[in-house]
């Protein structure tokens, strides 16, 4: 049984039909990825997953319970995690603020052992901890909300474009960052415009265009797809 | 030595005014909303206090509590009533609702205690403290209000420094999207940032009351929208702005009182807002302003 499985979603923002009756599924322990344009719904998709918007139709099912309806704040304690769009940190909290409030659900203890294994996966972090998060760089801010996701334990980490506007050799480390929480066991749902990049890391990967699953197929063979070739990785 | 009386009343109706405005200012800093019911919050618990102290015969400390657990139950029964509903609309909309929560309250109280005005007795119950042989009178209740503002003020920056639901209040007051993928509780959050603000408008009201002892249904509304005038000034989302914009909103009353003239006051008062406002729109502590009224 797939450890998440999305049915038929559709999604309006006010009259704007944004997600069209999507379907995917996340084994445990895979990394996916949903790929496509700007307004393909990707975003939109994650974000429904975490209950900040309302599907009109459609199921969510999350170890074969259903999420539809359920509060994004109660998300968290069943193991989902989204490290969303634009990082989003609070930047008048202190980095350890910040990570605290990831392990927000969490008892003491745990928020304890959880930041010993953030600050060694981020020395970065751990140097800064004491300053405000606003006044770190964006490849840090990246990593920091990718720290305060991990707080929680997620069995689900969702991350929102974790690459964007940082620079090249950032994403790279990005990247191995993430394949380093999915070899902790951490289950991966990616969404990036960077797709070649997200291809390659993933186990599998859906093409979304205006709202709809256009293509799917293992990360490898999205990679030397034609049209997947032509319309996302420049040729 | 009158110089220095009036700085103490000064500081004394200051800190009133500082106990009010970090009640507005928290509120605003976590639910973005200008609660402008808090005034009308701060008679409710001045009658709460006097019914409990004249009427049931109660001592003053249980009647100070009887009366800030009264007004964080109204508070957490406004906010559930009134703004909750109105969570995704419009911030205008907000504002007229807030207004006429103000004066529902306040006509509320006319319908139950009447337009007279009711003769409240200080909850301190203490001989005056003479200084420097009798030349300078401090009133204990002065001691009491500065006390109480300074023990709130601390009190109120330990919690949101160091607890965990002082820090998620701050995470909400940031981003509440992010927030609630934190799994923190944003509605839950508001309640009880509006139950903090609402038992602090209580405490305000008991000792503004014991102070300038005439209580009637509007007696908590122009010192509400001077608090609101405070917090601006400090700064609207900051605690220690708040705080500072009392006592000096505070400070600057009195002594226009004492040496221009008492109609003037207020005048003076609003005038020093306009000022600040045009020098720094942030408020004095303030960061950059994002959302307009």
């Amino acid at each position: 049984m797939a450890m998440l499985k999305v049915s038929d979603l559709n999604v309006y923002y006010g009259s704007i039909h944004a997600v069209k009756g999507v379907s995917f599924e996340v084994e445990e322990g895979e990394i996916v990825t949903l790929i496509g344009a700007n307004g393909a719904g990707k975003s939109t998709t994650l974000n429904t997953v975490a209950g900040l918007l309302k599907a009109r139709t459609g199921t969510i099912e999350f170890e074969g319970e259903s999420l539809v309806g359920i509060p994004a704040h109660k998300m968290v304690s069943k193991g989902i995690a989204l490290c969303p769009e634009g990082r989003r940190i609070f930047q008048d909290l202190t980095v350890r603020e910040n990570l605290d409030m990831g392990a927000f659900t969490r008892s003491d203890d745990e928020a304890v052992e959880m930041r010993k294994v953030v600050y060694e996966r981020f020395p970065r972090l751990k140097e800064r901890r004491n300053q405000r998060a606003g006044t770190l760089s964006g490849g840090e801010q990246q990593m920091l909300a990718m720290g305060r996701a991990l707080m929680s334990k997620p069995k689900l980490m969702m991350l929102d474009e974790p690459s964007m506007g940082l620079a090249p050799i950032l994403v790279q480390e990005i990247f191995d960052i993430i394949k380093a929480f999915n070899e902790m066991g951490t289950t991966v749902l990616l969404v990036e415009q960077n797709a070649s990049m997200a291809l390659s890391v993933a186990d599998r990967g859906y093409v979304l265009e205006t709202g709809r699953v256009v293509k799917t197929g293992t990360g490898a063979e999205l990679l030397v797809d034609d049209d997947v070739r032509k319309a996302y990785l420049g040729g | 030595m009158g110089f220095i009386t009036n700085l103490i009343n000064g500081i004394s109706l200051g800190s009133v005014y500082a106990i009010i405005a970090l009640g507005y200012t928290m509120v605003y800093g976590i639910a973005k909303m200008l609660n402008f019911a808090h005034g009308d919050v701060i008679m409710v618990g001045g009658y709460i206090c006097f019914i409990a102290m004249f009427n049931l015969g109660l001592p003053p400390i249980v009647a100070v509590l009887l009366s800030i657990v009264g007004c964080t139950c109204l508070g957490i029964v406004v906010e559930r009533l009134a703004y909750k509903p109105l969570r995704e609309a419009p911030s205008l909309a907000v504002l007229i609702t807030a207004i006429g929560v103000s004066y529902f309250l306040q006509n509320s109280a006319l319908l139950i205690w009447g337009a007279d005005p009711k003769a409240f007795r200080s909850v301190v119950d203490l001989p005056s403290i003479k200084l420097f042989g009798g030349q300078l009178t401090v009133s204990p209740i002065s001691i009491v209000t500065v006390l109480a503002c300074v023990v709130i003020m601390v009190g109120l920056t330990l919690f949101t420094s160091r607890t965990k639901m002082g820090k998620a209040m701050r995470a909400c007051s940031e981003d509440k999207g992010a927030a609630q993928l934190m799994g923190i509780n944003v509605n839950t959050t508001i309640s009880m940032v509006f139950a903090i603000g609402s038992g602090l408008a209580a405490i305000a009201g008991v000792l503004l009351c014991s102070t300038y002892p005439t209580l009637m249904p509007t007696t908590g509304s122009l010192p509400g929208i001077k608090a609101f005038t405070a917090a601006v000034i400090g700064g609207i989302g900051s605690i220690p702005g708040a705080a500072l914009g009392g006592i000096l909103l505070g400070i600057i009353e009195i002594f226009a009182k004492a040496y221009i003239g008492t109609q003037l006051a207020d005048a003076i008062v609003f005038a020093v807002l306009i000022v600040v406002l045009l020098i720094r729109p942030a408020g004095l502590l303030g960061k950059e302003i994002h959302e307009k009224v």
